[in-house]
């Protein structure tokens, strides 16, 4: 695990700015929850068209657990994806652009090793910024004491299927990562922020509700799992074959792929 | 024992020629020189013996095993240094020697010290604050630290300053004696000349010629210099012409008696024929239609 324990060192600093970026913004946003609270409510359900692209008008916002997933529904959701997209997409063509893959390459390790432990590395530091954002709302119900009126069950679940979300997203990246020689970052972002529009589009009309099949937002959306506590397993299956693709990918043509 | 051999090796790049029908055979002890002028294809020879890039025809053994299907295993045997020494820049060097070494799942700490030691290199300092030459170093430990069977050293010398060249070339020269196995490629032909037993030169992705260092110092090739006329007769073979004042003076790589025929009449008081040194064969190799 040589390389796993290499990756991890490398990304440590921006896995804790992400983490703690993220997870300041959860928690500021949830410390004005009680002064929110009841004045909130009329002003999200009358914004038209956006009500229902952000999914408020399935959400109960004067709860907590209402509140919390409009808010970390956007951050959590938006945040995360951006931290899976950035490691995801340069986890293996950074060495090419930084002209070290001729260093790695060189000793006896094979590549679908170097895939292997790269991909280990992006799912444990995405676990890990994570465990490190819900340690931020944990704090923030405690301060705001909130933790006796939390729906547990729909936050378990908004936290697993945002998890799983930013695995997806990483994991696909991580094939785009493998064929691309350099940078990619603006690609990694692009991605993202076409999956995000799409959810959105997705949540107004229901001529286009096909787009679930395509975007991960819709299965880790915080309306859908904390109206219903319950998360669509049919879409996670769905979102779990297109991250494998994005490995398979990955292992299939960065064994072939020239270093040049 | 053949520690690097090639049959019919080829690779293009899209339309664009890497190499063509490279063949080399390199036995076991030798300190063989790679020579060539930028673009040539000697990296690209170099990435395919190390399992890089994949050739579109030909083979390629390194250590009597396909260089594809047995990788890994060959790169436990062989200490690479490339031409451009690039590494992680926010680690440091002893944590760039040890990843190294980790990689090749063996313990370097003594020999990494003592490399260091005796090539000035400072461990603690970032690679992002390293100069060339520094880098340079950190490349050459990791190449030596796991004592490989074969070195391949891509430009191994630029960078360096002499001491450091010179206490390299020590070292080298120690493993050799220790039974290694090293490939230079190079353009300090003084290097090969001077280490290299044998050595090929390869041109727009051919490989022209391929023998021992002595051999081709020793070609057909002659420096021949006119005194008492101010220009070289313009005869097939006559190269690389210097025109000084009543004193031409020219290769000449070709039939001798057309030569005398073509001097014959021409006020000449002087003249001189010596064998070329190695630096004047290879550039004449490496010209365009030399040879």
């Amino acid at each position: 695990m040589t390389i796993f324990k290499h990756e991890i060192k490398q990304m440590r600093t921006a896995l804790l700015i992400w983490g703690i970026a993220v997870g300041l913004m959860i928690l500021v946003s949830m410390i004005i929850y009680p002064e929110m609270v009841g004045n909130t409510a009329d002003m999200f359900e009358n914004m038209g068209v956006f009500t229902q692209a952000f999914g408020l008008d399935k959400l109960d916002i004067n709860s907590v657990t209402g509140y919390y997933g409009m808010q970390s529904g956007s951050i959590l959701a938006l945040g995360g994806t951006f931290f899976a997209s950035l490691i995801g997409i340069s986890m293996l063509s950074k060495e090419e652009s930084a002209k070290t893959a001729e260093f790695l390459l060189t000793h006896p390790i094979s590549r679908q090793q170097v895939v292997i432990e790269k991909i280990y590395a992006i799912f444990f530091a995405i676990i890990l910024f994570n465990l490190l954002c819900l340690l931020f709302s944990l704090i923030s119900f405690a301060i705001i004491n909130e933790m006796n009126n939390v729906v547990w069950s729909s936050f378990w679940l908004f936290h697993l299927a945002q998890c799983i979300m930013h695995i997806q997203i990483a994991s696909l990246c991580f094939g785009i990562s493998a064929i691309i020689k350099r940078g990619g970052i603006g690609i990694g972002i692009g991605f993202t922020m076409l999956m995000y529009f799409l959810n959105l589009i997705c949540n107004i009309s229901e001529r286009v509700r096909f787009l679930k099949y395509i975007t991960p937002f819709q299965y880790a959306e915080p309306s859908h799992i904390i109206s219903k506590s319950s998360i669509d397993s049919n879409l996670i299956i769905v979102g779990v074959i297109y991250a494998t693709i994005g490995i398979v990918v990955a292992f299939w043509y960065y064994d072939r792929k020239d270093i040049t | 024992m053949k520690v690097i051999e090639t049959r019919k090796l080829t690779k293009y790049y899209g339309k664009n020629k890497g190499i063509i029908d490279v063949d080399l055979s390199i036995n076991e002890g030798d300190i063989y020189g790679f020579i060539g002028p930028n673009g040539a294809g000697k990296s690209t020879t170099i990435r395919i013996l190390l399992g890089l890039i994949s050739p579109d025809s030909g083979e390629a053994m390194v250590l009597g095993k396909d260089c594809r299907k047995y990788k890994n295993e060959i790169l436990a045997d062989i200490g690479y240094m490339p031409s451009e020494a690039m590494f992680y820049s926010k680690m440091r060097v002893h944590e760039i020697l040890k990843f190294s070494a980790k990689l090749q799942k063996k313990d370097c700490t003594l020999e990494a010290q003592k490399l260091c030691e005796r090539l000035l290199l400072d461990t603690k300092k970032k690679v992002e604050d390293l100069s060339l030459g520094n880098r340079k170093k950190v490349s050459i430990v990791c190449a030596l630290q796991h004592k490989p069977k074969l070195y391949i050293l891509d430009e191994p010398t630029s960078g360096l300053d002499p001491l450091i060249q010179k206490e390299f070339f020590s070292i080298l020269m120690e493993r050799h004696r220790e039974g290694a196995t090293i490939l230079i490629s190079s353009h300090v032909l003084s290097e090969i000349q001077r280490y290299c037993n044998s050595a090929a030169i390869i041109r727009d992705g051919k490989v022209i010629v391929s023998d021992s260092v002595e051999m081709m110092s020793k070609s057909s090739i002659r420096r021949i210099t006119l005194h008492g006329v101010s220009i070289a007769p313009s005869i097939e073979g006559v190269l690389d012409v210097l025109n000084q004042e009543n004193m031409p003076s020219f290769l000449f790589h070709g039939d001798m008696q057309k030569l005398i025929s073509a001097l014959h009449g021409l006020p000449i008081s002087d003249m001189t024929v010596s064998e070329p040194d190695i630096e004047e064969t290879f550039m004449h190799f490496y010209a365009k239609g030399g040879l």
